[in-house]
């Protein structure tokens, strides 16, 4: 028979004003196993703590059980007292009956009895409880960001300079993401690709950073500490290596097909480069336009290319790689054209939105920094900018605020302003939210400085009318139709996750919000973790946000991955499922329900990954031969409980 | 006059909302009927039937499985999972003639004080006029 110690605490008055903890005391000393039984003021205190060390090793106690407050509150206090005394740590359990008694009840005597059964209990199961050690496991000292945008490329930086070996994968031909396509960024407008190509660079040069473009996740196994990536590398038919970038064999191809860098605006070949500062610095072949690799299809790309750059037998490649953390930036889009057909978007050429108006601003843009109409290359004298284009709208698109867009259109009518005099800018807007480190004063700037118009309203109504875009809306503030013949609208259309990151979501087996966008761990006080340990968000894959933020919370995220990857080894709660293979027949079911597939069949029998295994038991509820079960709570510790607590 | 029956309750709360929730009625200092004894278990989908057939047999008056809402559990989908099984358990104890009221199941979270504090009042409540429990209760 276990020699159990019990250990009520008083706590002040807290428990000892309606438990009698003195009767507890006692009948706890009756109950079959405990040869210890005491009370104490305040446990939890230094004295406290020494009689129940001195108790372990005067009365060889086995185990122990402290009455007191809440587990979560000083359950790690007496495990590490009871170890110092040389117990297991799980010998040491846990009855709750100030927060779960004392606290919510008033008759003493029914107090009391309610505190023997918890107590009761809690030494029914630390009797039965298996002395466990934590599962170690070993740290693969590498990390993987998934997505070359400004928060992808931040946490690559920031890990690689740490002294981490970084694999930076991003699907598109180079890097940069949506960043490199803005002209200048508020609220200091300094130029978005001076900024960003400096950092591009850095990536790209830097020795500990393994770079991957034209490449996606294909498949994600293992755990935290120990994952492996499948990673698909496309083949872009141009050897990096040997492409001088001397643009021959763009004046050759054939082919003409819209640029997506430029959103449309400008066309490109086949074979391209898809801006000129792209990291890697290199052409590309996009095999969905060419008419064919075959030199019999065309190939005169091929011929005028004198370094002998084009392999026309690239292959596709899967790379292994393994690694101890994830950092997820895998961006935004912006909201489906085709889903604002009520502006006219994708109606009239001169409807644009706000990705297409920074390239119309850019200085490399389509108009090298004109403002021109894409329709007829003419000045537009005066732009109506229309705010929350899908945002804020949960009857037909999206429910949340995109966040930017407010900041991101008061820089626009702003620059638009500056290369436009005598143009006239207005911004149709629900609300100005212009939270931020002199995002304010930006707005202030735009209305007093440049005659921005601001009018507190929505538009109703865009047509095409003698060459003019009418744009009929409301100022609610002045009660008054508006009516305005336009030469250009542009529209702040909602931020979305990216495409695909559904998939990517699955993959990795990371939550997605109602949104669609990649669910932190607590949207308080874990902002850069996900659900799976060892995985970490950036930027706006989590949340529509502006580049300081996403720069922000990519270096959380790193520092967040270079918290398990400075450690030799990581723990684990041992807690876990473990199986009887003598009861085991097999079926399966076990498997099914598992939500961490940590749970396999092997030789007709299931198997535990014990680093998977996160210990809920939702396993063990579903045997229907009680084969397998969590240990320290397995059916017969709450079976036993069970009888304790009804007085049995 | 006979002193008033007290239904004796077993109530499975999960570690991460339920009994969460209950230690902060406890820190609210809110009040309620002293009929329940709680026992913690990692997840409401840990919940085996067994446990609750086991707590009738032993004499329970009423049994109480409470887990974190639906999509929010801890372990991500153990409590739909729960869910299903625990609706399956009310069948097959209504086909055995228990009185339904005997047997609930609830959504708690770890910000719930007041709402388990009102489970367990009316739960007394339900369960008084009905008396003790001797359907299932061994009588060994």
């Amino acid at each position: 028979m276990k020699r159990t110690g019990v250990f009520v605490c008083h706590c002040g008055i807290n428990i000892a004003g309606t438990v009698d903890v003195k009767k507890a005391a006692k009948e706890l000393s009756k109950h079959k196993g405990v040869v210890h039984s005491e009370d104490y003021v305040y446990m939890c205190s230094d004295p406290g703590q020494n009689l129940i060390l001195d108790a372990i090793k005067e009365k060889k106690l086995d185990n122990v059980v402290i009455a007191c407050c809440s587990p979560t509150l000083h359950e790690t206090t007496f495990r590490n007292a009871s170890k110092s005394a040389g117990l297991n740590e799980f010998q040491c359990e846990i009855a709750n009956i100030r927060e779960q008694c004392s606290w919510v009840h008033k008759d003493m005597d029914k107090a009391t009895e309610k505190a023997i059964k918890i107590t009761k209990s809690a030494v029914e199961k630390v009797r039965r409880n298996e002395s466990l050690e934590p599962i170690s496991i070993p740290v693969t000292r590498r990390a993987l960001v998934i997505g070359g945008g400004i928060a992808g490329i931040q946490s690559a930086l920031d890990l690689a300079n740490t002294g981490y070996e970084v694999i930076l994968v991003e699907r598109s031909p180079s890097i940069g993401g949506h960043m490199i396509q803005l002209s200048e960024t508020f609220p200091t407008l300094d130029c978005s690709q001076c900024i960003l190509t400096p950092k591009m660079v850095e990536v790209s040069k830097h020795s500990n950073i393994k770079l991957m473009t034209s490449s996606e996740i294909q498949e994600i196994s293992g755990y935290v500490g120990n994952f492996k990536a499948k990673i698909l590398k496309k083949p872009t038919y141009v050897d990096a290596d040997k492409c001088t970038l001397c643009d021959e064999c763009t004046k050759v191809c054939p082919v003409v097909v819209s640029n997506e860098f430029d959103l449309g605006l400008t066309g490109r070949r086949a074979i391209y480069i898809p801006f000129p500062q792209a990291i890697p610095a290199t052409y590309t072949l996009d095999i969905s336009a060419c008419p064919g690799l075959l030199p019999i299809a065309c190939g005169k790309c091929a011929d005028v290319c004198e370094p002998g750059a084009i392999d026309f037998d690239m292959k596709p490649e899967i790379i292994e790689e393994e690694v101890g953390a994830i950092i997820v930036a895998s961006g935004f889009d912006l909201y489906e054209k085709e889903m604002m057909g009520e502006y006219g978007y994708g109606k009239y050429p001169d409807v644009l939105d706000g990705l297409q108006f920074e390239r119309l601003l850019s200085a490399s843009g389509p108009t090298m920094g004109k403002v021109l109409r894409p329709s007829d290359h003419k000045e537009p004298k005066e732009v109506v900018f229309i705010q929350c284009a899908g945002s804020r709208d949960p009857e037909l698109h999206c429910p949340y605020c995109s966040k930017i867009c407010c900041m991101y259109t008061a820089k626009h009518a702003m620059l638009y302003k500056h290369h436009v005099h005598d143009g006239q800018a207005y911004i149709f807007y629900i609300d100005i939210r212009s939270g931020g480190k002199g995002y304010e004063e930006f707005v202030q700037r735009a209305v007093e400085e440049d005659g921005v118009l601001y009018l507190r309203g929505k538009v109703s109504k865009i047509f095409e009318e003698k060459g003019k875009i009418k744009v009929w809306g409301v100022d609610t503030l002045a009660g008054k139709d508006i009516e305005i013949d336009a030469d250009m609208v542009v529209l702040a259309t909602a931020m979305r996750p990216s495409e695909g990151a559904e998939e990517l979501a699955k993959k990795l087996k990371i939550a997605l919000d109602k949104d669609g966008f990649l669910s932190e761990a607590h949207p308080k006080l874990r902002p850069v973790e996900s659900v799976t340990s060892g995985m970490f968000l950036a930027g706006a894959a989590q949340a529509p946000k502006d580049i300081p933020e996403a720069v922000a919370q990519a270096s959380g995220a790193a520092a967040k991955a270079i918290a398990i990857l400075s450690q030799e080894r990581l723990f684990h709660a041992p807690t876990v499922a473990k199986v009887n293979v003598n009861l085991c027949t097999g079926c399966g079911m076990c498997v099914d329900v598992c939500p961490y597939d940590s749970l396999s069949l092997k030789d007709g029998k299931v198997e535990v990954n014990e680093v998977l295994c996160e210990g809920c038991g939702t396993c063990s509820a579903t045997c229907l031969r009680a084969a397998i079960q969590i240990r320290n709570l397995t059916p017969l510790q709450v079976s036993e409980m069970i009888k304790v607590s009804l007085g049995g | 006059m006979a002193e008033e029956f007290e239904p004796k309750i077993v109530a499975f709360l999960c570690k991460w909302c339920s009994s969460a929730g209950s230690d902060l009625a406890g820190v609210s200092r809110m009040e309620y009927p002293p009929n329940v004894v709680p026992i913690t278990v990692m997840c409401s989908g840990s919940v085996s039937p067994l446990y609750i057939f086991s707590a009738f047999k032993r004499g329970a008056d009423g049994v109480l499985v409470s887990g974190c809402h639906p999509g929010d559990c801890h372990y991500i989908k153990g409590n739909f999972y729960a869910r299903r099984r625990i609706a399956l358990v009310k069948k097959l104890l209504d086909y055995i003639g228990l009185e339904p009221q005997r047997f609930q199941m609830s959504w708690v979270s770890a910000a719930e004080g007041k709402k388990y504090t009102q489970i367990i009042k009316d739960f007394v409540q339900e369960l008084k006029p009905l008396g003790p429990q001797t359907k299932l209760r061994s009588n060994s």
